[in-house]
């Protein structure tokens, strides 16, 4: 009996050691779920198990150490970081891969161009109709996610300069349902992750000095950092447990896995 | 055996009554602690404070004013009472870009000095920072907080829950659009729910109604996120063309979503209350020469009119509450309702979208559940009025 029980332990000991458990962001979720199965097939003797949540909850099972990767759309927050150094961990910061957000609009709008000024006078009430902006003489309809979204607070933050929205913005509980408001409302504007975008509805080129050079949102454009509307996906681990988390992270720069995120609308890192 | 069988029943009945009972009232509790949570809360994020020059004389900034200073719209110190000054707004996040890394130090040991810095090197400067670099620094005047005041949460008309650095909970929207959204619910269902119920009892042959009042039923049982997709995809675009909107997203598609929604519960109630009206009443209209229309308008309307009021008000009930249906087709946007015809946003609907991030006990968070009490007695005072209503009739009896 003995004699069976200790490989057995051993084995156990050896699996657990390749156990991963990764937990945070819902807009890293499908990449990291792709990445891990890609992972778990190419190296049997690995666990890795994905949860979602939210980036907020990723970090606090990492300060609680329930987790061994923490998913992020969003920086950790200073009294984040202040709070995991209080309890002596040392979060790391890894970048996994660029989301790019796209501000479109209806097919049927001539508005084709648009520079950051312009957008946060939209986004925040000032600039109420399309002639403004040189389009045709309508009421501008603009829509937002909801303000638990991490798209929402990125918007915010990039092109709003952390100024709040408007008050009477209409707020998608979704992307595809703002795609989908988007595509029936003439005078609609809104903004959604690169991957979304569909032939039903119109990405605006962006500019973020002014107007001088206008870039219109792709994978290609942002990979050449041309794109300014683009912001980091995350991953913290705790310094200590460095170790154990590397096998994974060293297999995001593998082709494959560069492969995979450019299918699923990323930009790889 | 039979009195010990007796015995024991009555025993299962008491405790599970008591049990649900207590259950049902702890759960109210628990709502009531989490909102009133809300009012201790400071006027600015926990932890951080807002620091000003020394010089500067303002010495208390309400929620609504701080937001306004750090969007910029009020720009300069004269429009909160302070001196001829133009604001200059500071986060923490601006620390990055005019100090190295090196300079902060490894823990953020130095950010605390450089803060204060740049605090005392711009009159006009307003620091939005964690009250921990900062404790130790001299020669910064720190805005006096305060709980968040009552007045601005029930009065106020501004819905900002994550407005850093001091978020605004105006309720007053929320409530707006939901009993905007419910009234319009019930003037279109009214009617047709009356018109439907009383062809099914008086009218109809009993043919007619064994098809069609299983059908009607059967709306009860959609769920009601199909019916947002249906609104979404079909009444939407319909009322975009029809009144020429520049958005179809309205109170208007969310009255018609919860109108039809509320349909099978005010055709059911009032139907059966129409049928109880007693044969011999019918018969002695009939008799004395009324026409089947007066019969029904002025003897078996009147007699079961309780009934019927109980069907319409449990229909408001569940416009009121409705939540996913709402969510997808009124557009959210958090301003007093004017119009019909313009986007709104009802409390079950930001309860939804906002429970999920809202992290558990902080602000945001206690805000929803208030948002929840006051639901909670909005449906309290509809139920009320079923009783009422149902009490008076059998007085009159």
């Amino acid at each position: 009996m003995k004699k069976l029980l200790l490989p057995l332990l051993a084995l156990l000991g050896c699996t657990y050691a390749d156990a991963q458990r990764i937990k945070g962001s819902d807009t890293v979720l499908p990449l990291t779920q792709a990445l891990s199965e890609m992972y778990m097939n190419e190296h049997p003797s690995a666990s890795v198990t994905v949860t979602g949540g939210g980036s907020g909850v990723g970090i606090s099972a990492l300060m609680e150490g329930t987790t061994d990767l923490a998913m992020a759309s969003r920086r950790i927050k200073f009294s984040e970081k202040m709070k995991m150094k209080q309890a002596k961990h040392q979060p790391e910061e890894v970048v996994v891969a660029y989301d790019a957000l796209a501000v479109i609009v209806n097919p049927e709008n001539p508005v084709n161009r648009l520079t950051r000024e312009q957008l946060e006078g939209i986004f925040r009430g000032k600039i109420t109709n399309w002639k403004e902006v040189g389009g045709e003489d309508a009421k501008i309809v603009v829509y937002s996610r909801e303000t638990s979204s991490g798209t929402y607070e990125f918007f915010k933050e990039s092109v709003l300069h952390n100024k709040n929205y408007m008050s009477s913005i209409l707020s998608m509980p979704a992307t595809g349902a703002i795609i989908q408001s988007v595509r029936q409302t003439k005078g609609a504007i809104g903004y959604v992750g690169l991957a979304y975008l569909n032939p039903y509805v119109k990405a605006v080129a962006v500019s973020y000095d002014g107007g001088k050079k206008f870039v219109t949102p792709s994978i290609e454009s942002a990979i050449r950092k041309e794109y300014p509307v683009v912001r980091p996906l995350y991953y913290y681990y705790d310094k200590a447990n460095e170790k154990a988390v590397q096998p994974f992270l060293e297999y995001l720069d593998t082709p494959q896995a560069r492969e995979k995120t450019l299918d699923l609308g990323f930009i790889p890192r | 055996m039979k009195k010990w069988i007796d015995r024991i029943a009555a025993r299962i009945f008491t405790v599970s009554g008591f049990t649900t009972s207590i259950v049902i009232l702890l759960i109210i509790g628990f709502l009531f602690k989490e909102a009133v949570g809300l009012f201790s809360n400071p006027i600015v994020d926990k932890g951080y404070v807002l620091a000003l020059h020394p010089d500067n004389p303002v010495k208390e900034l309400s929620a609504y004013q701080i937001k306004e200073l750090f969007d910029e719209e009020i720009d300069n110190w004269k429009e909160v009472g302070g001196n001829e000054q133009p604001v200059k707004v500071f986060r923490l996040e601006d620390l990055d870009n005019l100090y190295t890394e090196e300079e902060l130090g490894a823990e953020y040991e130095h950010a605390g000095q450089k803060i204060a810095e740049q605090i005392q090197a711009n009159p006009g400067m307003i620091a939005f920072v964690p009250e921990v670099l900062i404790e130790k620094e001299k020669g910064i005047h720190r805005i006096a907080d305060r709980t968040i005041p009552m007045k601005d949460v029930l009065l106020g008309t501004e819905w900002f829950p994550t407005a850093t650095p001091s978020p605004i909970f105006g309720i007053l929207p929320l409530i707006g659009g939901t009993l905007w959204v419910s009234f319009f619910a019930i003037l279109i269902a009214l009617p047709f729910g009356m018109a439907v119920s009383i062809y099914l009892a008086e009218v109809a042959s009993p043919n007619v109604r064994k098809y069609m009042k299983p059908i009607i039923e059967l709306l009860n049982g959609i769920p009601s996120v199909v019916y947002g997709f249906f609104g979404l995809a079909v009444i939407v675009p319909f009322l975009q063309q029809t009144f020429h909107l520049p958005v179809g997203e309205s109170g208007l598609a969310g009255s018609l979503v919860l109108a039809i929604m509320a349909l099978p519960t005010i055709i059911t109630v009032a139907e059966d209350a129409l049928r109880s009206c007693p044969r011999s009443m019918r018969e002695a209209s009939l008799a004395l020469g009324a026409t089947q229309w007066q019969t029904i308008y002025k003897v078996v309307i009147p007699f079961s009119i309780s009934g019927i009021t109980s069907g319409v008000v449990l229909g408001i009930g569940r416009a009121v509450g409705e939540t996913m249906a709402v969510l997808m087709v009124t557009g959210n946007a958090a301003v007093l309702p004017t119009s019909i015809l313009e986007p709104l946003r009802t409390i079950p609907a930001t309860i939804a979208a906002e429970l999920g991030e809202a992290p558990a006990g902080g602000a945001h968070y206690q805000s929803l559940f208030l948002l929840g009490v006051i639901l909670f007695f909005i449906t309290l005072f509809i139920n009320s009025c079923v009783e009422f209503v149902s009490a008076r009739n059998k007085f009159k009896k």
